[in-house]
């Protein structure tokens, strides 16, 4: 009963999104203030219904409910409560509800927060939004019902992939699917900017704060995917390249574009189309993304054919949502040129360029991600394009954005001089080349990849050190404390961000260099001295979890004589699949991990044991996090409420008209 | 400076900038693309020599051996009709098994053993690497024109 | 100056096409000139009493599968436990056409050897193989010299045909049977055709 209730609840989302796409639209075309005001209460209903379906598919998860076939196909009833709930999005119905849900709880919030926008511009921004959730909730009413029944009912599910069960998979889908559905904010109100013809700054400056929020999310989901995928695939590696890490990393790039260049629309007037085009880039992105990585076109081509109805559904909908903003914005964006004329020396020459190379970096990834289905579609035969290219182009073409990073926030708007800034930052510069490559002799791995990145990561730190010394001594005559508290949110914001970008590159560049690992035959009582480290395997014991069965190695690890830690990496074996798992075992430190984890048990009972000692690996995670807060600070800026506060009367004032 | 050169300054530096972007795409596809061979193609040659390729099929029931220090291990790739001696050494991911499929990068030695730098496995117990399903498909395809 | 904008929108319905066109391409589909027509008739030796024979004749008036197998085929492996959950569910019989068991084997050299022998060879092999994982057929007859493959088109093992009531091939599966295809494909074909009859 309680699937099929949530399987109405889902419909009546779908007829009141279906509602909110069209009726405020009509209404902001027709100057109708009672049509516009339907867009709150739809927005707000389709979110109750969407949440009232959510927690029925939940509810089927959490008891078990082996007659609906998503469960019976992602549960278990041995599965641990925490990854029963999970489970619901762990699959492809499930996450595609998630989706809907995040989108639902973003227009709800947009509908909160929203008094200081005009009513008809509101009301457009709604309806794209509405727009969006009616091709979602049609793609899987009509595709990927997540409540359909099992006739009969399965006696026991098939469990969650035992990969997914895990607590980094816990946060790491609702986090990402918020940054990716965040973006459709921004697009939304790109597109009400180019329906209504206001293309003033004020669009800018109502979406920035969304849109920084979906970016801090997206941000933070990509980071503990990073760890999840660190910890849980068992040997090591944070990044791989994988497509379905690059579906995220895209419009991660384009965000970045994005939110500055929102910026300078606001402040400068400048690069208006260009910012309605990263705008609509970035949420492209996030769709192309969801479905790359949902359909399993990822994994082969012919995903799509097994399944036609979804494939071209999918097909579909990217057809109608990116084409039909594309051109409208062919057709609306010559309106919108013009804006604040800058000089060749200026903040803003310095985020076009940074802009342009996060585009171009954007699409090279894209294309290294879709050529090899490209061919493979075209029966050209099978080709992958690994790692290999990404970091050969990945590092050339981010070298200088993080060069014009820093010279940004010393530059003045419109225009200044060269002269002055290179003074500023050539002797931090300098020093850093000589920093960089003193480090990367004396880690004896001086090449010419460690040493461009330590020197990179010395300067970003050297000149956000300098950046804030001279902001401080702007106003001399003050106290310490009154001239901290001068400083605005916003401008922190961009400072804990950019540093964090060069705790990032030490972490990056320390790990790719200096990194150690040993894979070695082991017996219960031996031990190895390995990287400075000492380890001693005690046992390898037969444990029993709730849904599997693990063989658990006690490896006591001391370093000179003293006792660090007791590490105790397992080797799963999931009942239900009959799935090995492996789950490695850390020993976190500020300066370095200890990471180890079992490989096959040989036929003479030894183990296969895989050591690794990672440098700084925890910084790259530090330096991410460094970024999302940096996002959040800038969120945070008295600005955006004064500003609220503001734009009341405003507002009011164009109602009466 | 005049509007009109500094205009011109901006563009040309972003052409450039673009062009060189390409060219390094390029340069980094062409050197970097791995080019995926069934064991037939193999054994037929047309697979590069001292290059690095990947290759795709079933584990042959019976072939996996170790050598004594555990961690290198010896095993065969079929695609039903050719069969590929593969050597490797390090942990092998935890859904390697004689009788499944893989799909294993390295390059191919003069003495015929492929030298496998990565052995891939998917997170799926019943999923097939699809690069290794296309290997039997070829080798099926193929089996029926030279028994035709 | 207006054409630059729609550079985005043509960029994007180039890499649409692209992949439109991509889809509708299914390497999986390989047309058969059999498909509805009569399956070629044959007699063959029966694996489980090589003295008797069966011919195809014999299941005029059932809707029945033609699995193609070999003990040397490691695909098969793979499909093996799909059709041994079909034979348990009794849905429709299965019939197994062993095809080339020693010589098709690439790790022997059948050149010379005597047709008894190999037959005889042919026989402990495939019986042990299914003895070892599972017997989903109602029969299997020894194809020894592949000539009833050849008849039938077979590009390589395995492969499975869906034969009706009147003897004429409707389906033709190359590659192994997956639970996937069976469900989409295979079962709503032979319900199809139990009912038209």
């Amino acid at each position: 009963m309680i699937p099929e209730l949530g399987h109405f609840s889902l419909v009546l989302a779908f007829v009141l999104a279906l509602v909110q796409a069209v009726v405020p639209m009509v209404g902001a075309a027709r100057n109708n203030p009672s049509m516009m005001a339907v867009a709150r209460p739809a927005a707000r209903g389709q979110f109750v219904f969407v949440v009232f379906a959510f927690g029925c598919l939940t509810w089927a998860f959490m008891n078990s409910d082996f007659s609906v076939a998503l469960a019976a196909r992602n549960s278990h009833s041995d599965t641990p409560m925490i990854y029963r709930i999970t489970g619901v999005w762990g699959n492809h119905e499930g996450s595609l509800l998630l989706w809907a849900m995040a989108l639902s709880l973003w227009t709800v919030a947009v509908t909160v927060f929203s008094r200081h926008i005009p009513d008809a511009f509101l009301a457009r921004v709604i309806g794209v939004l509405g727009c969006v959730s009616t091709g979602f909730l049609a793609f899987l009413l009509a595709t990927s019902n997540p409540f359909s029944r099992l006739l009969p009912g399965a006696a026991e599910g098939r469990d969650l992939n035992p990969l997914l069960q895990d607590p980094g998979m816990i946060i790491h889908p609702p986090l990402l699917y918020m940054g990716y559905v965040g973006f459709a904010v921004a697009f939304a109100f790109a597109i009400a900017a180019l329906l209504s013809g206001r293309m003033d700054a004020a669009w800018a400056r109502w979406s920035r704060p969304w849109t920084t929020v979906a970016w801090v999310f997206l941000t933070v989901g990509i980071a503990v995917g990073s760890a999840w995928a660190y910890y849980e695939l068992g040997w090591g590696g944070w990044w791989f390249w994988d497509p379905v890490e690059n579906a995220s990393f895209m419009p991660w790039l384009l965000g970045t574009a994005l939110i500055h260049s929102l910026a300078v629309t606001e402040k400068r007037g400048a690069f208006r189309s260009w910012t309605v085009l990263l705008a609509i880039g970035a949420f492209s992105l996030s769709l192309l993304g969801t479905f790359l990585v949902r359909s399993g076109v990822i994994t082969s081509v012919h995903a799509f054919a097994t399944d036609p109805a979804r494939g071209l559904f999918i097909i579909g909908l990217l057809v109608l949502v990116i084409g039909a903003s594309l051109l409208l914005f062919a057709w609306r964006a010559p309106t919108l040129s013009g804006g604040g004329s800058f000089g060749l020396v200026s903040r803003e020459t310095t985020l076009l360029g940074n802009n342009v190379l996060l585009a171009v970096v954007s699409a090279s990834v894209l294309l290294g991600t879709l050529y090899p289905l490209f061919l493979d579609a075209l029966n050209l035969g099978k080709i992958s394009v690994g790692p290999p290219y990404f970091q050969a182009v990945f590092v050339p073409l981010m070298t200088p954005v993080v060069v014009l990073m820093m010279f940004g926030p010393y530059l003045r708007w419109k225009s200044d001089a060269a002269g002055a800034v290179a003074r500023r930052l050539a002797p931090a510069g300098i020093a850093s080349l000589l920093i960089g490559i003193g480090i990367a002799v004396a880690i004896g791995h001086f090449t010419w990849r460690t040493t461009l990145g330590l020197t990179l990561a010395a300067w970003v730190v050297l000149a956000s050190l300098q950046l804030l010394g001279s902001r401080l001594r702007e106003r001399a005559g003050a106290s310490m404390s009154s001239r901290l508290s001068t400083i605005p949110a916003a401008w922190w914001g961009m400072w804990t961000a950019h540093f964090g970008v060069g705790i990032f590159i030490i972490g990056v560049t320390l790990v790719g260099s200096i990194d150690a690992n040993l894979d070695v035959r082991m017996k219960a009582g031996e031990q190895i001295d390995f990287a400075g480290y000492h380890f001693v395997l005690r046992g390898v014991d037969s444990v029993p979890g709730p849904n599997y069965d693990a063989s658990r190695a006690t490896i006591e690890l001391s370093r000179e004589g003293r006792a660090v830690g007791v590490l105790q990496p397992e080797k799963r074996v999931y009942r239900a699949m009959g799935m090995p798992m492996t789950e490695a075992a850390l020993d976190i430190g500020p300066f370095r991990d200890v990471y180890v984890s079992l490989g096959e048990q040989l036929p003479e009972g030894d183990w296969i044991v895989s050591l690794h000692r990672k440098p700084f690996i925890s910084w790259i995670w530090a330096g991410c996090l460094l970024m999302a807060l940096g996002g959040v600070l800038a969120v945070a800026d008295r600005r955006y409420r004064r500003l609220a506060e503001r734009q009341m009367p405003a507002s009011a004032m164009q109602q009466a008209v | 400076m005049k509007p009109r050169s500094k205009r011109m300054m901006l563009v040309g530096g972003g052409v450039a900038l673009l062009v060189a972007a390409v060219a390094l795409v390029l340069s980094a596809f062409q050197q970097n693309l791995v080019f995926f061979h069934t064991p037939t193609d193999v054994i037929e040659g047309k697979a590069p020599k001292g290059k690095t390729f990947r290759i795709g099929g079933l584990v042959e029931a019976g072939s996996l051996q170790r050598e004594a220090d555990g961690l290198t291990v010896r095993f065969a790739i079929t695609d039903t009709a050719k069969v590929i001696p593969v050597t490797y050494k390090g942990t092998l991911p935890d859904l390697f098994k004689e009788g499944k499929g893989a799909v294993i990068q390295g390059s191919l030695g003069p003495d015929g053993q492929f030298r496998a730098t990565e052995v891939l496995a998917k997170h799926d117990e019943n999923y097939m690497p699809p690069e290794a399903a296309h290997a039997l498909e070829q080798a099926q395809k193929t089996a029926a024109t030279v028994s035709q | 100056m207006k054409a630059k904008f729609l550079v985005p929108l043509f960029l994007f319905l180039v890499l649409v096409g692209f992949l439109g066109f991509g889809l509708t391409l299914d390497p999986r589909e390989v047309p058969s000139p059999l498909i509805d027509k009569p399956a070629p008739a044959f007699r063959l030796a029966r694996l489980d009493t090589p003295e008797q024979t069966f011919a195809l004749d014999e299941m005029k008036g059932k809707v029945w599968l033609l699995n193609v197998w070999a003990s040397w085929c490691v695909a098969c492996r793979q499909e093996h436990p799909v059709l041994v959950d079909l034979a348990r569910s009794g849905v429709v019989p299965i019939v197994g056409l062993n095809y080339k068991e020693v010589r098709g084997d690439g790790e022997i050299d059948a050149r010379g050897l005597a047709l008894e022998v190999e037959t005889a060879q042919a026989i402990e092999r495939a019986r042990g193989w299914l003895n070892t994982h599972g017997n989903p057929y109602n029969l299997s007859v020894l194809d020894i010299d592949g000539r009833v493959g050849i008849d039938f088109g077979v590009y390589g093992v395995p492969e499975t045909f869906l034969i009706d009531r009147d003897g004429r091939i409707r389906y033709k599966q190359i590659g192994p049977v997956t639970p996937e295809n069976l469900k989409k494909v295979l079962l709503p074909m032979i319900e199809e055709l139990k009912r038209a009859g």
